[in-house]
């Protein structure tokens, strides 16, 4: 089952073209793009881990592109996120959040059911790959 | 294949100048830099040696990018700077370069200081580089061969896997001091093999120097009295003959300390009525009151 998190995701992958002209874009408007990786796509699961620090003071987006690329090559079977934040405000905030790259077989999430006092259930989304411990989730 | 219907046949070189806007860049670096003849003749050359890739490109004679990087050898003071932002004013216009910023950097913004530090810290600067033009600044610190233990060599390691590799996202630009430019290459080829425009800026004439002054000032709103131009040419004479003389840099500071002393000449007579040439004007004695001149006569 495909994961649509972010923007773009009802859409086919991006290519790496699509994916520098979004970035350029981001830039152009002056916010810093981010890495972030994860093999737990749970949809609660909001903070990922960072690939290195936020790009700052950037100009083309050639150098987010290097830093992807250098992030597929360690965790290409992982999930990768790349945001942009607009600090105009002051303080951070998410502008742009999309999938850079995902596993190749994603299995989806299994829905749990509990049983409750009266006819009550409880309901639970949990990712069939997350019986593995975190980095051999997808091999 | 290539499409046919897309390829023009001929071009015209003076529709494709004015296409991309260098006549003008060229121009004005004609006009706001002074001597320098080698080095305008130099990216003259270049700026020519581009345009005919870009109709090559154009007409679909593919070849690969050609190698830009490029080393400014020269004094202190020459003009390396200034000439590397216009030459990625050029490249851009070209479209040889992306975005045409500059990134000037030297050592320590390449450099790290513990064992990791380095290889971030390097690649950070190449990140905000891409696109534009590297300008790294007395580029031989990168390499100490006293110490073998020195990072630097990490980060000549990295520069130069990125020169080659991304040879389209950035240029790469080693500037410093001719022998030690050239002691650099020796010991790192490498870097010789990747550069493909060496371009020596020569020391300015004493005549130079003097235009350069007047037009530093002009550009401040500021301007010589007659008799201060005289003062000044003598200036220079004696301060090139004075140790640590970098050329139009010691030029811009003497005009600085004349500008003081211009400013506690005016204030020393308050009741004074000042036109706004008077404001403007820097008098033989502003100049004459220097410390090169009470050298010579001790």
């Amino acid at each position: 089952m495909r994961i649509t998190q972010g923007a773009f995701s009802f859409l086919p992958d991006l290519t790496d073209d699509q994916i520098a002209a979004q970035v350029q874009y981001c830039l152009e408007k002056g916010w810093a793009v981010n890495l972030e990786y994860t093999d737990d796509p749970h949809p609660r699961n909001t903070y990922w881990e960072m690939w290195g620090l936020p790009m700052f003071d950037l100009k083309d987006a050639a150098g987010v592109l290097l830093e992807l690329k250098e992030c597929r090559k360690h965790f290409g079977d992982r999930y990768i996120r790349l945001s942009a934040f607009d600090a105009s405000h002051g303080w951070e905030s998410v502008r742009l959040s999309f999938i850079v790259n995902r596993p190749a077989n994603e299995p989806g999430f299994k829905l749990q059911r509990t049983e409750m006092e009266g006819r009550h259930v409880q309901y639970t989304t949990v990712p069939y790959s997350a019986d593995k411990p975190e980095g051999q989730r997808y091999k | 294949m290539l499409d046919e219907t897309l390829v023009p046949t001929s071009v015209r070189l003076r529709d494709e100048i004015e296409g991309a806007g260098i006549n003008e860049v060229l121009a004005q670096l004609d006009e706001d830099l002074i001597g320098l003849k080698p080095v305008k003749t130099r990216i003259r050359e270049i700026a020519s040696l581009l345009l005919i890739e870009r109709v090559r490109q154009k007409m679909g004679l593919l070849g690969d990018t050609p190698t830009l990087h490029m080393s400014f050898t020269g004094n202190p003071g020459t003009g390396k700077t200034t000439v590397a932002l216009r030459m990625a004013s050029i490249l851009h216009k070209l479209g040889f370069v992306r975005r045409g910023h500059l990134v000037s950097v030297t050592r320590d913004d390449l450099v790290g200081q513990y064992i990791g530090h380095t290889a971030p810290k390097t690649k950070e600067i190449l990140k905000k580089a891409m696109g534009g033009v590297l300008f790294i600044d007395e580029a031989y610190y990168l390499y100490r061969p006293e110490n073998e233990r020195d990072y630097g060599q990490e980060a000549i390691e990295i520069l130069l896997q990125v020169m080659e590799t991304q040879r389209d996202d950035l240029v790469v630009i080693l500037a410093g001091y001719g022998d030690r430019m050239e002691k650099f290459f020796t010991s790192n080829p490498g870097f010789r093999s990747r550069i493909a425009h060496h371009v020596d800026f020569p020391d300015y004439e004493e005549k130079e120097l003097g235009d350069i002054a007047e037009l530093m000032l002009k550009q401040q709103n500021y301007q010589f009295s007659e008799g201060a131009r005289r003062a000044f040419d003598e200036y220079i004479h004696l301060r090139k003959q004075q140790p640590l003389f970098s050329n139009a840099r010691s030029i811009r500071n003497a005009l600085d300390r004349a500008r003081l002393r211009q400013a506690n000449r005016l204030v020393a007579d308050l009741d004074r009525e000042l036109t706004a040439t008077d404001i403007m004007t820097l008098e033989e004695s502003d100049i004459r009151a220097s410390r090169v001149f009470s050298k010579t006569e001790s």
